[in-house]
């Protein structure tokens, strides 16, 4: 399937807003307006947008602790994203939850997670639950390549494979698990692989590539809607800044030339000139595109700083439902 | 009124419960009888042994509008869902600010005293209830089991129900019909008036065994079952000892950083208990040990009957 015009503006846009909310996220955390830890998304764009824009509103996905780019991707509001990263009342989670907590059940998010592997048994009990429903949703499980190291993904994979859930298993391949390196993590840092002993397609695409991120995802989800089982899709991608910080950006360890390559293949820089090449964008285009996703950010900080911070006397309060 | 066992009216609770909603599925490695026969197979999942992906699973799956109990089998199986437990089941709710519900139920056998050796008699019930995010149910009679664990399915939050091996074949009466046992509701199991026995699962009724052979010596029990850990009825408990003065906490596990420890701190915390206290409370819990397999070992690792009768005439003599 080839992607228009119409398709691909958005796809742009969504590119633009995860790579500046990040962007923000960090000089938030460094002049102390948000808490905690942050896992900047910069240089995955394409994987995160290439795989929720085939999505419906009521399929599922469930994400990590980089996880902003999958919130913003399955339509998630800024506002309400960047109010919980403020640690605020009208964030998600109330500020319960912050950077590695967010999630938006009524956008189909389940959640960002702080666990390495941690979000696949739930993702495939969200297959499960579609599976029982019958109508045909699909559950997308985002996770990097440490997770297939873990446990939980090698369980998940396996039940998955057996039950046939409806689900795309993502491996946000970024080089590194946390600040360790592919190859020192796995005997064969061939990730796609896997699927193999596990009785489903496994697909490597080059994860900066949104078109081919997209064209992956089309395929898979479409098997898993047809009944016919899960997908492992492999996005082999790159991340541009650091695994976290707290109060300051560590220090970069990795090969400045490995930086380099990577940037040079920047995914929202190749959209932008495949539209371009095509009469479908033009550079003024493209800065007012630019302009109008800042000044919504602008907008969410805004609102989130007015947001008011939770009153401690709820502090016992959602521990339970009714 | 009618007497079945302990496993029977847990699997009465499940069956009765799968009737009445059709969202309630059940995964695990196996199951007593042949409820797929009944239920099917997309509803009865026989599952591989993968803790980690089941106990995830029902949370997931929980959080999209199915209602799964997630059978565990034994409780020492589901250290190998730690992070599913520790991390995702009891946080999942409160992180997300409320948003969702998970209505999940984890099952496990609990408990020794069946030549089951270390790693099969564990009690860690505590270890849950320290986690703050689980509602966890222990009951000690048949139809407390099937109630618990009826209220259990219902509730819309992920319980755990310990489920002890030693009761298993241990039979009562069970009301016929929609029997329910609210969770949160301590049961005085037998009033008296001298001595608060709070024991759990197995040990009431080796409690009330010693309250019958005391009130021949003239010394009346009364025994409290609290029936659930989370929430704890602290009021029924705190009541009873405000009336006895007096109070022995009976339970298989070992002592430190245990249900006991915290029904003792939830008693004497409280001003009106505490003056009300005419001795020091005293725990009547396991050996400190991994439980042993041979049967002498075994035996004096877990309390006995005797245990609970020294510790009650040692609160009797106390100032």
């Amino acid at each position: 399937m080839t992607l228009d015009k119409a398709q691909l503006l958005p796809m742009l846009r969504a590119m633009i807003l995860i790579r500046e909310f990040d962007e923000r996220a960090i000089q938030l955390r460094i002049a102390g307006k948000i808490y905690g830890a942050v896992h900047p998304y910069v240089g995955q764009e394409a994987v995160a947008v290439g795989v929720c824009t085939p999505l419906a509103v009521t399929d599922r996905v469930t994400s990590t602790h980089r996880g902003h780019g999958h919130c913003i991707a399955k339509g998630a509001d800024i506002r309400r994203m960047m109010a919980e990263l403020f640690g605020r009342v009208d964030g998600y989670c109330k500020g319960k939850g912050g950077s590695m907590h967010i999630a938006d059940f009524a956008v189909g998010m389940l959640g960002a997670n702080g666990i390495v592997g941690g979000g696949l048994p739930i993702a495939c009990g969200a297959a499960l639950a579609a599976q029982l429903e019958g109508r045909g949703a699909v559950t997308v499980c985002f996770f990097g390549d440490g997770a297939v190291a873990e446990g939980e993904f090698h369980e998940s994979m396996n039940i998955a494979g057996l039950w046939k859930l409806p689900i795309v298993f993502v491996c946000e391949n970024n080089q590194y698990a946390a600040n360790n390196a592919v190859a020192a993590q796995h005997p064969r840092a061939d990730i796609a692989a896997h699927a193999a002993p596990y009785d489903m397609p496994g697909v490597a695409v080059d994860g900066n590539d949104v078109l081919a991120v997209h064209a992956a995802t089309v395929e898979a989800v479409a098997r898993a809607r047809r009944g016919e089982g899960p997908t492992l899709l492999e996005c082999q991608t790159y991340r541009w800044h650091f695994h976290a910080m707290r109060a300051a950006p560590p220090a970069e360890t990795r090969p400045a030339e490995e930086i380099a390559r990577w940037k040079a293949g920047d995914p929202i820089a190749r959209l932008a000139q495949h539209m371009l090449e095509r009469g479908w964008l033009s550079a003024d285009e493209l800065g007012a595109l630019r302009e109008r996703v800042l000044a919504d950010l602008g907008e969410a900080i805004a609102f989130a700083d007015a947001s008011p911070f939770p009153d401690p006397k709820d502090l016992l309060a959602d521990m339970f439902a009714e | 009124m009618r007497e079945i066992s302990f496993q029977a009216a847990l699997d009465e609770a499940v069956a009765e419960e799968m009737r009445r909603d059709p969202r309630v599925i059940t995964l695990g490695t196996d199951f007593s009888g042949n409820p797929i026969k009944e239920f099917g197979a997309a509803r009865v999942r026989f599952t591989p042994i993968s803790e980690s992906v089941l106990t995830g699973m029902g949370l997931g799956a929980a959080g999209c509008g199915v209602r799964p109990i997630v059978n565990w089998r034994m409780v020492t199986f589901s250290f190998v869902a730690m992070d599913q437990v520790v991390n995702q089941a009891s946080k999942i709710r409160y992180m997300f600010g409320g948003q969702a519900d998970f209505p999940v139920t984890y099952r496990c056998s609990t408990g020794g005293g069946i030549g089951l050796a270390a790693q099969h008699s564990q009690s860690p019930y505590s270890m849950w209830m320290h986690l703050a995010g689980l509602k966890i149910v222990l009951p000690s009679t048949p139809a407390d089991a099937k109630g618990l664990l009826k209220s259990a399915i219902r509730d819309n939050n992920p319980v755990v129900s310990f489920e002890c091996s030693r009761l298993g074949t241990v039979t009562g009466p069970v009301p016929d019909g929609d029997h329910l046992v609210p969770l949160g509701v301590a049961e005085v199991k037998r009033a008296g008036t001298d001595v608060t026995i709070v024991a759990l699962a197995y040990y009431v009724q080796e409690s009330l065994a010693v309250a019958d052979e005391l009130a021949r010596e003239g010394i009346s029990v009364e025994v409290v079952d609290p029936r659930t850990l989370v929430p704890m009825d602290v009021d029924t408990l705190r009541e009873s000892v405000q009336k006895t003065g007096r109070l022995v906490v009976v339970d298989e596990a070992p002592a430190t950083c245990s249900a006991a420890s915290e029904i003792a701190a939830l008693i004497v915390e409280d001003r009106e208990t505490f003056r009300a206290l005419r001795a020091p409370v005293r725990r009547v819990c396991a050996a400190p040990v991994p439980v042993p397999y041979s049967p002498p070992l075994e035996q004096a690792a877990l309390p006995n009957r005797n245990d609970i009768k020294t510790a009650v005439y040692e609160v009797l003599k106390s100032v």
